[in-house]
């Protein structure tokens, strides 16, 4: 996994709450068995003015001028900047993929459903939870803003905020950690447990 | 101490903790083509095998086709989705994990077969990589979606690193009237608390309405947590429960059984649990619902109207009116029920069992669908399901009303096959997301319960039974 330490970025404001992972990547793009190369199609329907479809050249596609991710001026943008509930709905970590893919690695929103946040930890996306009044005023700055993960801060030229984030998710980011490979240092562990376990549910 | 259901649950399955992460142990893994070849990818990889391959189960839903497919995979017309459809087989096969493939009479939805086998059972801890997982939650189990890197996890390790949830009691006590469903509690939860009310929490529902619930109404009504945000939707175990149960041919059999209905008794919140927040609601004031915009939590009464924007004080919440409306093509203050609608699916891991099934026939009974309908589907859940209902003659009653009766799948409720809406269609859906594009670009979903979907259809318009 990519390690996160520190960013410095313009932010690419997403003005709208409840983004759903259908909006972030649509379906017939879930279609593929890759890890990679969601990028382009990353918020599809907002992008582009035409029906997306798997094997699109997407560079020859008509895109949708009032989409702020098609603005030059955000253009390079490493931190999504959006409103509340973002990434919910389906489970697809083919949404992180795309973000990803894109270019994003971090997102600021004043809340994460559940799934997509677990998603973007192991994808090496910070998402960063502040809260609604920071979140504006994050709206209304211009210029970029230094994200520092052992800090647990965002920087803007005038202000710091700091945020929540759980230990161990910190630790593995910062260094990359492979969480598969984390778990089975544990193995002799986990065989114990489904011994017990299997001995005193012996119908599983 | 007293514990809450959820408690009971994770504190079955804790195998280690540390720095506020919990690694827990997962009894089942459900799987399906979508979300799982980049995990079977990572295995081969790193050259990692199954940790149990007796906890998974598979089965091809997303991508199959609902007509006729007597050819097996090469039915699939569409390649990309064949291929994935394929490489499920594959993997299957490779890792030797038992797969119910696509022309398997047992095929099916993925949260319908599960339960359906008895490869969901009370106490289990259950994932799968799909966040309608929270449905195995109604037989008393811990379930819920994970993204494909934990599916590969769970694949290799058995385990999983959580962190633990709240807890939250919804209370649902009275007796439901006539032609309000499980679903219309579902939706009018989620119009109560909003699509991320539930967030970080486990939600246990309870009461009277609960208690006197199908065991298929309640996995309506879990299979929707996720749309309130929930990590889990659970019901405690009751006689219900293990009725269901029993006899299926993953259930334990002999004295297992016995050991495991004592075992399976315990599994409810203490008396005087603690719950984080707890939520009462009064189920004889539910009216059948319907949504009127672009998220779960965008719904009224069927005899209500769209809201007015200018009416509401938030401006968060009245610009996401205005664009909801906006999408939707919809003004404000449209009586829902003179909203004219385009298709018709009755389907879904939300609503296509027997039940469902069932509520949606008892209207379409001598009926027919109106002229101005351009399709109506039923999509049964599994080919258990399709066998009941033909047995019980409902695809007759549901083919001279107009309707085609179809082979199962998840279908026009994402739109991943050839079932989908066309630019601008409306569709009365049985389904559990209204997002946009989700049953096809620029298409308007309306949620609605099996019942009211074929009422809608037969009228032609949204409407109440």
């Amino acid at each position: 996994m990519k390690r996160f330490t520190s960013l410095t970025s313009i932010t690419m404001p997403l003005d709208r709450a409840n983004i759903d992972t259908d909006a972030i990547i649509p379906k017939q793009f879930l279609k593929s068995i890759k890890r990679s190369g969601f990028g382009p199609n990353l918020f599809d329907e907002w992008r582009y003015l035409d029906h997306g479809e798997v094997g699109m050249d997407n560079s020859k596609r008509p895109i949708n001028p009032d989409f702020v991710l098609n603005d030059p001026q955000y253009e390079g943008a490493q931190i999504l900047l959006t409103r509340m509930n973002f990434g919910c709905g389906s489970s697809r970590e083919h949404a992180p993929w795309a973000l990803e893919d894109f270019g994003f690695r971090a997102i600021i929103a004043p809340s994460f459903a559940d799934i997509f946040y677990n998603n973007c930890f192991k994808n090496g996306i910070l998402p960063i939870v502040l809260s609604s009044e920071i979140v504006d005023a994050l709206f209304a700055y211009q210029g970029e803003i230094v994200i520092n993960l052992e800090e647990q801060s965002v920087k803007t030229e005038d202000n710091i905020y700091n945020f929540e984030v759980d230990a161990e998710r910190k630790r593995r980011l910062i260094n990359g950690l492979d969480d598969i490979g984390l778990t089975l240092q544990y193995e002799d562990q986990i065989r114990s447990f489904e011994a017990e376990h299997f001995k005193k549910y012996p119908w599983l | 101490m007293a514990q809450t259901l959820y408690d009971k649950l994770m504190g079955a399955h804790v195998v280690r903790e540390q720095d506020g992460a919990t690694l827990i142990y997962i009894d089942r893994q459900l799987i399906h083509e979508v979300t799982s070849p980049q995990a079977f990818e990572g295995l081969t990889m790193s050259g990692r095998k199954p940790w149990r391959n007796k906890a998974n189960l598979a089965v091809p839903d997303h991508n199959v086709p609902t007509t006729e497919r007597s050819n097996g995979v090469s039915s699939i017309s569409d390649p990309v989705s064949r291929l994935q459809v394929e490489t499920l087989d594959k993997n299957c096969e490779t890792f030797e994990i038992n797969e119910i493939q696509m022309n398997d009479i047992r095929q099916g939805i993925v949260h319908v077969i599960g339960p359906e086998q008895g490869a969901t059972l009370p106490g289990m801890s259950i994932v799968c990589g799909d966040s309608h997982t929270t449905t195995h939650g109604a037989l008393g189990a811990l379930a819920f979606g994970i993204g494909t890197s934990e599916v590969e996890h769970v694949l290799t390790t058995g385990c999983l690193w959580q962190s633990k949830a709240k807890n939250l009691k919804i209370e649902v006590n009275g007796d439901l009237g006539k032609h309000v469903s499980a679903k219309d509690i579902a939706l009018f939860v989620i119009g109560e608390i909003g699509t991320a009310g539930a967030t970080g929490y486990a939600i246990e529902f309870c009461g009277t309405a609960i208690e006197n619930m199908s065991i298929e109404g309640r996995m309506t009504l879990c299979n929707m947590s996720i749309e309130a945000g929930a990590k889990v939707g659970m019901v405690a175990v009751d006689n219900k429960t293990i009725e269901y149960v029993r006899g299926r041919p993953f259930s334990p059999t002999g004295k297992n059984w016995d050991l495991a209905v004592t075992y399976w008794k315990t599994l409810h919140s203490d008396e005087g649990a603690y719950f984080d927040k707890t939520i009462l609601i009064d189920a004889t004031l539910i009216e059948p619902q319907v949504t009127w915009g672009t998220s779960p939590e965008m719904v009224v009464d069927i005899n209500g109207s769209t809201p007015d924007p200018e009416k509401e004080d938030d401006p968060v919440k009245a610009e996401s009116i205005r664009n909801a409306l906006n999408y939707i093509h919809l003004k404000p203050n449209t009586s829902m029920s003179s909203i004219a609608i385009d298709k018709v699916f009755i389907g879904s891991c939300t609503n296509s069992r027997i039940e469902d099934l069932r509520s949606a026939a008892a209207v379409a009974k001598g009926k027919k669908i109106a002229n101005s309908i351009k399709l109506a589907l039923v999509v049964p859940g599994s080919g258990l399901v399709k066998q009941q209902a033909e047995a019980e003659g409902l695809d007759q009653i549901f083919t001279d009303a107009g309707f085609e009766w179809r082979e199962p799948g998840c279908s026009m409720c994402l739109a991943m096959n050839a079932d989908r809406l066309e630019v601008g269609e409306r569709c009365a859906s049985t389904s559990n997301r209204n997002f946009e594009g989700r049953q096809g670009q620029g298409s308007f979903t309306h949620l609605v319960s099996p019942a009211i979907a074929a009422a809608s259809a037969i009228k032609g318009h949204l409407s109440g039974v």
